[in-house]
């Protein structure tokens, strides 16, 4: 699946503002301005940003507790979700749902989730909507190692498949559910393969490889367009920071993230290869840094200057009409 | 308008708002059924062939779904936030338990969660109560749960006029809603007007009105309440019955206009009596019409118990028209 430059630079910017947000919001977290629980998914990157570069705002995605990503990927405004993180009214929210509950329905962003495996079943509706009005849309379904054991997920696959929905699950498999290595929770090897349970292709790919997830999930999801199904990938990655801010992460190893990171960072080794492979310049990568950065200090510097909700919102948009 | 029974009052409403609304979608575990067998399709229409011949009218848009509750409320959910309206049945309402998590952590909370920008129209037509000797987890009267969950609308309507109307209103309504239907009603019969037509959330019916004592009750118990008003009748006890129709909203306004009138309430409810339907009238009247009360509050539930299957004991479970009667002579008798 060839790679123009434009695509390259979109997929360099999704990353890069990913990682640069999450690495301010841990900075932000310490200074016990942002309240709540928060997950970030710095390292994660490619996954979300592979996927969802295939997708535009038609197309539905839903997602985990560690949302964040996947809400940059899908085109969630960025300040808007600081603002939301902060708890501010600004907020893409309205400072209602915070961090675990970022969604914009404009973007196709179903929300971020903070039950485990709550994503899956709304994705196989979001499936049914699209196969129902036959408007050629897909819906793809994020879930993390731990998700992938519940039942919702297992349910899903089957449904989805029974009812040849155009639905990708992606089950991010960054080793640890919580504290609780992917080894001991899980009786497979490779969750990919659960996916012959439910007759469906279930693929492994190298979660830090852009390059990989791309074709992979672009061939998912041109076969879930063309009404051929759903598909189980499951990416293999390494998260930078703990299950939540405050982690202290005493249950990995001392030296794995910084092996991950010297070696095999998904940001690194995209502009690595995207540039030696005269696909961008260094330089279109230095102008983006800019504007992220400048992005990022402004949505920060927003958020902390915007006001709070007040008392007239606590009760609305409780229902439509009651 | 013709006698109807409460089923084809449901099925009607379903075929009416299906014809009108493309988007309106009918999913659950065998209401079609037959599906993928060498048989025929369309054999059971749900368990008591409420759906039956839904299936031969809009095909595709009727889909039977396999035993998996959560997957299947989560996808009508799910679908109703992308673009349709789906009448979603939960066969028994004791199979919240496998698919709650659907119900009230995602459906309930996405327009409060996203800051308003989310609708979910989603009908979950669920069936429950007691009487038909299917023990202990076919049987339950769960609607209290669901009425404790803010963003979930619950109706419990209790004649085909109103499950017809109410229906309609569930399948129009922008929110969750969540729509039990009493097992031993589909029997019912009633005037259905042919045509479509909505009963508004949120206001009772005075199905009685008396001057001496309020009944307030739903569902099955609203016949039982008015077969215990016609004996009290005939000692003099005049009493009002108000039929909730909806528990979420409620209609607060017409319960406590009608205790302020008689001044003696009696609440009956189906359901298990903590933190039910009747301790929440209750609560309120105390809250409300404390000065207009002549007597204690009376409340006639089940009890604290599993609902038993021998008929035996079912049968003492399930309040009855005499329960209810004796409850409201003592009331009538207080300090008079």
């Amino acid at each position: 699946m060839q790679l123009n430059k434009d695509d390259a630079l979109r997929a360099y910017r999704t990353m890069k503002t990913i990682r640069v947000f999450e690495d301010r919001v841990h900075v932000e977290f310490e200074t016990g301005e942002v309240p709540g629980f928060v997950h970030l998914y710095a390292g994660e990157e490619a996954i979300a940003t592979g996927v969802c570069l295939h997708l535009d705002d038609g197309d539905r995605i839903a997602s985990t507790h560690r949302g964040h990503g996947h809400c940059i990927a899908k085109g969630c405004d960025v300040r808007g979700m600081m603002a939301e993180i902060y708890g501010r009214k600004p907020g893409l929210c309205a400072g209602k749902g915070g961090s675990m509950h970022i969604a914009d329905l404009t973007k196709g962003m179903m929300g971020a989730n903070g039950i485990v495996g709550g994503a899956p079943p709304l994705v196989c509706g979001a499936g049914l909507a699209a196969k129902t009005l036959g408007n050629g849309r897909v819906a793809v379904g994020f879930v993390g190692d731990g998700g992938s054991n519940q039942g919702t997920t297992h349910e899903s696959l089957n449904l989805a498949s029974v009812w040849q929905l155009p639905c990708i699950f992606v089950v991010e498999n960054n080793g640890y559910a919580e504290a609780t290595s992917v080894k001991y929770s899980t009786a497979c090897d490779d969750l990919a393969d659960r996916a012959s349970g439910f007759n469906m292709p279930g693929i492994v790919v190298d979660g830090h490889d852009f390059f990989e997830v791309y074709e992979v999930a672009g061939e998912a999801i041109d076969r879930a367009r063309a009404g051929g199904g759903p598909t189980l990938i499951e990416c293999k990655v390494n998260r930078y920071y703990g299950h939540f801010e405050g982690d202290a992460q005493t249950y990995r190893a001392p030296d794995e993230v910084e092996n991950v990171r010297q070696n095999r960072d998904c940001i690194d080794n995209f502009a690595a290869r995207a540039v030696s492979a005269g696909l961008v310049q260094e330089d279109d990568l230095a102008s983006i840094d800019r504007d992220i950065s400048d992005l990022i200090e402004d949505a920060v510097n927003l958020a902390k200057a915007a006001p709070k909700p007040e008392a007239e919102d606590l009760l609305t948009d409780v229902y439509v009409s009651y | 308008m013709g006698i109807k029974t409460f089923q084809q009052a449901i099925s009607e409403a379903l075929a009416l708002e299906m014809e009108r609304d493309e988007r309106v979608i009918v999913m659950g575990e065998d209401i079609v059924g037959g599906s993928g067998a060498d048989g025929e399709m369309d054999a059971w229409g749900g368990p008591l062939g409420v759906t039956k011949g839904l299936w031969g009218k809009f095909g595709d848009r009727v889909l039977d779904t396999p035993i998996t509750e959560s997957a299947f409320i989560g996808a009508a959910i799910g679908a109703a936030t992308t673009g349709l309206r789906p009448v979603v049945e939960l066969m028994f309402i004791d199979f919240m338990g496998v698919c709650f998590d659907q119900i009230f952590n995602q459906a309930a909370k996405f327009r409060y969660m996203f800051g308003g920008k989310a609708e979910t129209p989603v009908v979950i037509r669920t069936m429950f109560g007691a009487g038909l000797r299917a023990a202990a987890q076919h049987s339950q009267c769960l609607y209290p749960l669901f009425t404790h969950i803010p963003g979930l609308k619950v109706v419990v309507p209790s004649t085909p006029y109103d499950a017809k109307g109410l229906l309609i209103e569930a399948i129009r309504d922008n929110d969750p809603v969540i729509f039990c239907e009493h097992k031993l009603l589909y029997t019912q019969e009633g005037e259905v007007p042919d045509e479509a037509y909505t009963i508004p959330f949120g206001e009772a019916a005075v199905v009685r009105e008396g001057e001496d004592l309020t009944i307030v009750t739903l569902g099955r118990m609203v016949h039982r309440a008015v077969e215990a008003a016609e004996a009290l009748a005939g000692s003099g006890i005049d009493c009002e019955i108000v039929d909730l129709r909806t528990t979420s909203p409620m209609d607060e306004d017409a319960i406590l206009e009608s205790v302020e009138n008689t001044g003696r309430l009696v609440v009956v409810d189906e359901a298990n009596p903590r933190c039910n339907i009747a301790t929440d009238i209750s609560a309120l009247v105390a809250q409300s019409a404390f000065d207009a009360l002549k007597a204690p509050i009376r409340m006639v539930t089940a009890p604290h118990s599993p609902v038993p299957f021998s008929d035996a004991l079912e049968d003492l479970y399930i309040p009855t028209a005499a329960s209810i009667e004796a409850a409201a002579r003592e009331l009538a008798e207080y300090r008079s």
